[in-house]
């Protein structure tokens, strides 16, 4: 299969259009392809991308000079599309996507809150992203507004959003956060509900904004890794080594293949954490402590690992532009080796147990359905993804070093419930101790960084990893000065956020808990 | 279920009692007698995540897995700043939780102390202060002890809970 052949036959489609593409750019993002677009058509090209099949992989804009550059990704057969399309920040307003693609939503949403790009046909001009921080009609990134802002009062609570209500007898609605009730990141949900039954669910996030795109502007190379290593702490390691490459890519950097088998060593290491402490956890919310005593155990010996061989139970900073801050000793390897056949016997008891339990079984199947179909629509990834039928997993398919020289396994189930969630999580703990093991076996000798160049100016580059989450998408813009001019992570949990809101259909209050653990989208990494 | 007791049987207990522990073992019952002293037997906190990357809830969470066992000192983690003793706060205060973090302070019934857990809430952390961020925790409501770490480890956590009820006693 070679690269793009999918390409002329869009770019015809696009002709009989009559859409005009200026100008294709192969080099400018680099493994992705991109396409320059008259404003007027940004619609057209959306309508036929969807009618093709190709999925909506995230939407972000540029503020350069008078003009907003916006930018929308699509995925096929694990290429990656870009289009771009400009216009003037004294008009600034374009054709909706989501129509064609409902996951479009939010991001445009977002774009719209930050920059003041207004949508046509857009089916929900509700704000999303600001709240009270700052006053409707001034755009934070845009670059006369001020990092520190504005506004030096107390912000009020955003209590005026207007959640969307379903009318009839015996529908009463709950509203539930910004402080939940466990130690867990906040937002709030709204819940419509008959009885027990759950009618509707509309999820109001944006309480952990932080500005992080406006904040990451100025920053040099190493401050940026650092910031992106805390757009979603659980996924560290991705966001750092996604936004690391976008960096080395906009630079032409070449990064030794030592540093890069180390970072997918993290990668793993990242997976396997988050899979345990989850497993464990959705078991709890059904009542099942059994499986989060044992689960948290293996969890906490594995962090321990992470902290003897790393320095960072959590593994923060280690990925670094360049490649990694240290080297892997044969003494590293002596640790992980054992730990990692320790985990595989655990598992060998554990595993069956939860599988043919049958009180789980009876809590876990047929709850919190998502469908391949929605799945699909959405364009959900991860594990999200692959328990709802879509095979897809960017190691494997795009292939980004070390893995396009791996053979990676990824799992793809059919019953899109919380069972086949853990089912595929489970399996992925597998998938990366063989790929872990394989590895450290052929661990490439060599450097483990090479030097950042003098300045890199006015370069862009784009970085696609699979987190544990699915995968993430980071765009790192230098300006002229080699400062960073504009970052931005599109974390997976745009998209499983949503997928919440419809799996949740039907099912009963009491089991939010668990469908929503079942999920685990970032806060975080969304707000941003 | 035969599967199961064979499982816990062999894992027996993991908590940790084991020499390279006993640290936490010796602190933890320094902690247990405090809260013993001061709070009738059990401190109630209520966790509050103001606008963290996730990470210092993870380590927080650590706290309650069968090594540490938080609750065995008499320390648990409440769903109701109505029900706590102390809040436990994370992330630099986004400015969108502004207003829940000083309503949740202010929920919680006196007297109460407050424990700013990581570098973003002890000094806004990589956040700082921004058109978004309030940055620390004490900029929006009093703080009496300060855990840092990015994020603490569960065993800064443990040491920086009893710090926290010394300086309240
Ligand atoms: S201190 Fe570190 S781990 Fe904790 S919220 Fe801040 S960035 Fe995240």
């Amino acid at each position: 299969m070679s690269r793009f052949d999918w390409l002329s036959e869009y770019l015809a489609r696009l002709e009989d259009e009559h859409v005009v593409v200026r100008r294709g750019d192969a080099a400018r993002l680099a493994p992705a392809h991109c396409l320059i677009l008259d404003a007027e058509d940004w619609g057209n090209v959306a309508r036929v991308a969807a009618d093709s099949g190709y999925r909506w992989a995230g939407l972000w804009g540029d503020p350069v000079a008078e003009q907003v550059i916006v930018h929308a990704g699509f995925v096929h057969e694990g290429d990656y599309l870009i289009l771009i399309t400009e216009v003037p920040l004294s008009h600034p307003v374009l054709a909706s996507h989501t129509p064609y693609y409902p996951a479009a939503n939010r991001l445009e949403r977002h774009l719209q809150d930050m920059l003041g790009i207004g949508f046509l046909d857009h089916t929900d001009g509700r704000r999303w992203t600001r709240h009270r921080a700052w006053p409707e009609g001034v755009y934070p990134l845009r670059n006369d507004f001020p990092v520190s802002g504005n506004s030096p009062h107390r912000t009020p609570a955003d209590s005026d959003y207007p959640f969307e209500r379903i009318l009839g007898s015996g529908v009463y609605e709950i509203p539930v956060g910004p402080v939940h009730a466990g130690i867990i990141e906040p937002g709030h949900f709204r819940f419509q509900a008959v009885g027990e039954e759950i009618l509707r669910l509309e999820a109001r996030l944006g309480y952990v904004h932080k500005g992080i795109e406006k904040i990451a502007v100025g920053r040099d190379p190493v401050g940026l890794a650092r910031l992106a290593g805390r757009v979603s702490g659980d996924a560290t390691v991705a966001h750092t080594w996604a936004a690391c490459m976008a960096m080395e890519r906009a630079a032409g950097l070449d990064i030794p293949p030592r540093a890069l088998a180390i970072r997918a060593i993290l990668a793993e290491c990242e997976r396997v954490a988050n899979h345990l402490g989850d497993i464990g956890a959705i078991c709890n919310d059904v009542g099942f402590t059994f499986a989060q005593m044992q689960f948290g155990r293996l969890r906490e010996d594995w962090l321990r690992g992470n902290q003897s061989v790393f320095g960072h139970r959590l593994l923060m900073d280690f990925i670094v532009p360049g490649g990694v801050v240290r080297n892997l000793t044969y003494q590293c390897k002596k640790i992980l080796q054992p730990q990692h056949e320790a985990l595989s016997r655990e598992l060998d008891d554990l595993l069956p147990i939860i599988d043919d339990h049958s009180s789980l079984e009876d809590r876990l199947v047929e709850t919190g359905y998502l469908s391949n179909e929605e799945a699909q629509r959405l364009g959900v990834t991860g594990y999200m993804g692959k328990a709802s039928g879509q095979d897809y997993d960017v190691r494997r398919d795009h292939g980004y070093a070390p893995y396009d020289r791996l053979d990676v396994p990824s799992p793809c189930l059919m019953e899109g419930d919380v069972a086949e969630r853990i089912r595929v999580r489970a399996e992925e703990i597998r998938h990366s101790l063989k790929l872990m093991e394989h590895l450290m076996r052929r661990l490439p000798s060599g450097p483990v960084s090479v030097s950042w160049p003098e300045v890199v100016s006015k370069r862009e580059g784009i970085g696609l990893v699979e987190s544990w989450r699915g995968e993430i998408l980071s765009f790192v813009r230098f300006g002229e000065d080699g400062r960073v001019a504009r970052f931005f992570p599109r974390d997976p949990s745009w998209f499983s956020w949503p997928a919440l809101e419809r799996l949740i259909h039907g099912n009963i209050v009491p089991d939010f808990p668990v469908c929503n653990k079942s999920v685990n989208a970032s806060y975080s990494g969304h707000d941003l | 279920m035969l599967r199961i007791l064979n499982k816990i049987w062999h894992t027996g207990t993991v908590t940790e009692r084991r020499p390279r522990d006993a640290e936490i073992e010796r602190f933890g019952k320094q902690v247990k007698r405090a809260i013993d002293r001061r709070f009738r037997g059990s401190l109630a906190i209520r966790q509050v995540d103001a606008g963290s990357c996730n990470a210092c809830e993870l380590e927080i969470h650590a706290l309650n897995n069968p090594y540490y066992d938080i609750e065995r000192f008499g320390v648990h983690f409440v769903a109701s700043p109505r029900h706590a003793d102390a809040l436990l706060v994370t992330g630099p205060v986004s400015r969108h939780m502004e207003t829940a973090l000083r309503r949740t302070w202010m929920a919680t019934p006196s007297p109460k102390f407050v424990i700013a857990a990581g570098n973003c809430a002890c000094d806004g952390g990589e956040f700082g202060v921004s058109y978004a961020s309030c940055g620390a925790v004490e900029n929006v409501i009093p703080v009496d002890v300060k855990i840092p770490g990015c994020p603490p480890t569960p065993r800064d956590l443990l040491w920086g809970i009893l710090a926290a009820i010394d300086v309240k006693g």
